[in-house]
């Protein structure tokens, strides 16, 4: 009996184990705690985004006004400081970098990123902007922990410092043996680690919500329809009982 | 109003049909739980054609134009992102409440005789949806749309002699391309659905000539005459179904059913809501996070997995080495329950009343279901591929079983009238 329960746990383990190991990325990921009613992390998030990424990524399905507009910025001042290059505010937000162009650059067209929250994961994004580090043996100069051999270059770099992977000495089993603590920027970037943290949540944030626009509305619909239907089922149920009292 | 029904009476049968199908239609008055889910099914068929209906007016079905048209539609569109949620929703709540009533038809016997050829509309259906659903996959144009059809496109081309030019006729292709997308809008919005219709329609029709089953599993038409009038329900039914036969223990549809089902549509628009408004992705199963992605030809996803309702067939196709082998097994797993009548010889419907053997049978069938289709959804691993392969045979010998034992099957004695 005993060695039947043995034979059934080994079973149950080794499936839970091989579902975890094809489960998805190998470093943990840290938790990005999104949050769309904040405004000022979401205008800080596209502020980073149109300086920082537009350059190479579209976000070709979403325009410059609804995004004033949900992100409760004046569109005299979106278009003034979020428009670099004479869209009007109803456009789309592209950029001028062709598919070849990329491929010429990167060997591959920069991904467009209006959705790119649903396809990885507020917490994936959050993970991957603060893990690249350097790694000379590629084209830029840098690897990415979440994404390996990641394609573009570590666009940030002004914001963070120089992120390098670091290894503390300890002692381990009665030797001393170098682990990996994570990634440690030198500290030569505009920001320290923790304000490029919130700086990286604010732009997964906004990305969150350039995922979703309606989002918002979409939840607090929700609960109408929940209070609608309450009120519809009561009713029919009542119905129900009443004529009911024919059947017997 | 009299006068104006009167008049439409004289030229098309306007009362008859709603006293036939509806107001003195005798409907078992036992109906449970279970019965819900056909009112259901039509309820979702409709929010489909009608979700569909406007979707389409800002839809572009071209590989350049698709993916964009339909986040135009999430954005741009005021109450776009409703309807294309209502109707990706609807699309899994069909195949939900499809499935479980199915799993009634099969946990009542209402698919033995003289429910037949009820039982063959619904696996049309059945089938039709499943096509339906398939081809409707394809026109979001996301990453899965693409590969999820090139994966069950190809599979077409396992089919000896003739596989690789069929499966080129069906995509009209060398690859999945715009000519794909195009032939397969056509399919989705219009040819599939009128035939959906002309099934559900004929669904009803023959339900309504041989008359509602019941959870009992017994009959509530007694011949003529044998029952006394005190026994009979002080409901008037339609001579159509009095004239043979004295009907017991039944309650019109109208307006009794009518509003029992109102209590149950509130419930399930419940549901609908909290996965429409709160969760419309439903963690991946219902959207799939590659699919938020634009097709993209060149570059084949880690793992391909077609969408939650498929995953069942899949697992099954993905159970055996062999391609053409697994082709035919996932078509024989519907084969088997287009059988289903013929190969269940029990004269007893209910399983209340079915063998201790039968109901260890059903639920081993329903277990294996389920787990094939979790199976499904993951990565085909060595202990997965064996799980599969153990279920696929338990899902086929549900029906092999059944034949064998179900001519000389212990059953319970089956009550004469519904009591409850």
């Amino acid at each position: 009996m005993n060695q039947l329960l043995k034979t059934c746990l080994l079973a149950a383990v080794s499936v839970w184990s091989v579902a975890t190991l094809a489960a998805g990325p190998t470093v943990p990921l840290d938790k990005a705690n999104v949050n769309l009613h904040d405004k000022e992390s979401l205008q800080r998030g596209a502020q980073l985004f149109m300086n920082y990424c537009l350059g190479c990524h579209q976000m070709q399905y979403h325009r410059y006004n609804r995004t004033f507009r949900d992100l409760e910025i004046p569109e005299d001042i979106g278009v003034a400081n979020l428009q670099f290059t004479g869209e009007k505010p109803g456009d789309l937000i592209t950029n001028t970098m062709s598919t070849q162009q990329a491929n010429d650059w990167f060997g591959t067209a920069a991904p467009d990123l209006t959705l790119v929250a649903r396809v990885r994961g507020a917490d994936w994004l959050y993970t991957y902007f603060r893990a690249f580090y350097v790694d000379e043996t590629r084209p830029f100069g840098v690897n990415n922990a979440v994404f390996e051999n990641v394609g573009m270059p570590h666009v940030l770099q002004e914001l963070q410092g120089i992120p390098r992977k670091t290894y503390e000495q300890r002692m381990i089993d009665g030797e001393m043996q170098d682990v990996y603590v994570g990634i440690k920027t030198d500290g030569s970037g505009m920001l320290t680690t923790e304000e490029f943290d919130t700086a990286m949540h604010d732009l997964t944030n906004f990305l969150v919500y350039t995922g979703e626009p309606m989002l918002l509305q979409q939840r607090r619909i929700g609960w109408y329809s929940f209070g609608f239907l309450l009120v519809f089922t009561i009713l029919a149920w009542l119905l129900k009982r009443e004529f009911f009292k024919d059947v017997k | 109003m009299k006068k104006l029904i009167a008049w439409f009476d004289e030229r098309i049968p306007l009362t008859k049909t709603w006293n036939i199908h509806l107001a003195q239609y005798p409907a078992p008055k036992n109906f449970n739980f279970w019965y819900l889910f056909g009112v259901l099914a039509t309820l979702v068929l409709v929010n489909q054609i009608i979700t569909g209906i406007w979707l389409t007016m800002n839809y572009v079905p071209t590989a350049e134009g698709a993916f964009a048209s339909v986040e135009y539609i999430m954005r741009d569109i005021d109450g776009g992102w409703i309807l294309r949620y209502m109707h990706s929703t609807g699309a899994s709540a069909f195949f939900v409440v499809v499935y479980l009533h199915m799993f009634r038809g099969m946990m009542y016997g209402s698919y033995q005789k003289p429910r037949e050829l009820l039982w063959i509309f619904g696996m049309l259906i059945f089938l039709v949806l499943m096509a339906e659903a398939f081809m409707g996959y394809l026109l979001p144009w996301g990453q899965m749309s693409y590969w999820g059809a090139q994966v069950i496109i190809s599979l077409f081309g396992a089919i000896p002699y003739i596989g690789d030019d069929l499966t080129l006729w069906i995509r009209g292709d060398y690859v999945i391309s715009g000519a794909t997308l195009n032939r397969f809008f056509a399919l989705h919005v219009i040819a599939l659905p009128l035939v959906l219709v002309i099934l559900v329609f004929l669904h009803i029709i023959a339900l309504h000539e041989v008359g509602s089953n019941n959870p009992e599993g017994i009959s509530i038409k007694k011949p003529k005459g044998s029952v006394p009038d005190s026994e009979k329900p002080k409901f008037e039914f339609h001579e159509r179904f009095t004239k043979k036969y004295d009907i017991v223990d039944a309650i019109p549809f109208y307006p009794y059913y009518i509003v029992k089902d109102l209590v149950g549509i509130g419930i399930f628009l419940a549901f609908f809501c909290y996965v429409l408004f709160f969760a419309p992705a439903m963690g991946g199963f219902f959207l799939e996070p590659p699919n938020f992605e634009a097709a993209n030809p060149l570059k084949t996803p880690a793992h391909i997995a077609p969408v939650w309702y498929f995953t069942p067939f899949y697992a099954i196709l993905r159970a055996v080495p062999d391609k053409l082998f697994g082709v035919i097994l996932m078509f024989a797993a519907i084969v088997f329950l287009f059988l289903l009548p013929w190969l269940d010889r029990c004269k007893v419907r209910s399983i209340r009343y079915r063998g201790t053997i039968h109901k260890v049978n059903l639920t081993v069938f329903v277990i294996s279901f389920v787990v094939l289709g979790y199976l499904g959804v993951k990565p085909a691993t060595e202990v997965y591929t064996f799980f599969a392969r153990v279920f696929t045979f338990l899902y086929f010998a549900f029906f092999i079983f059944l034949w064998f034992y179900s001519k000389h099957e212990k059953t319970q004695p089956v009550p004469e009238r519904i009591t409850k």
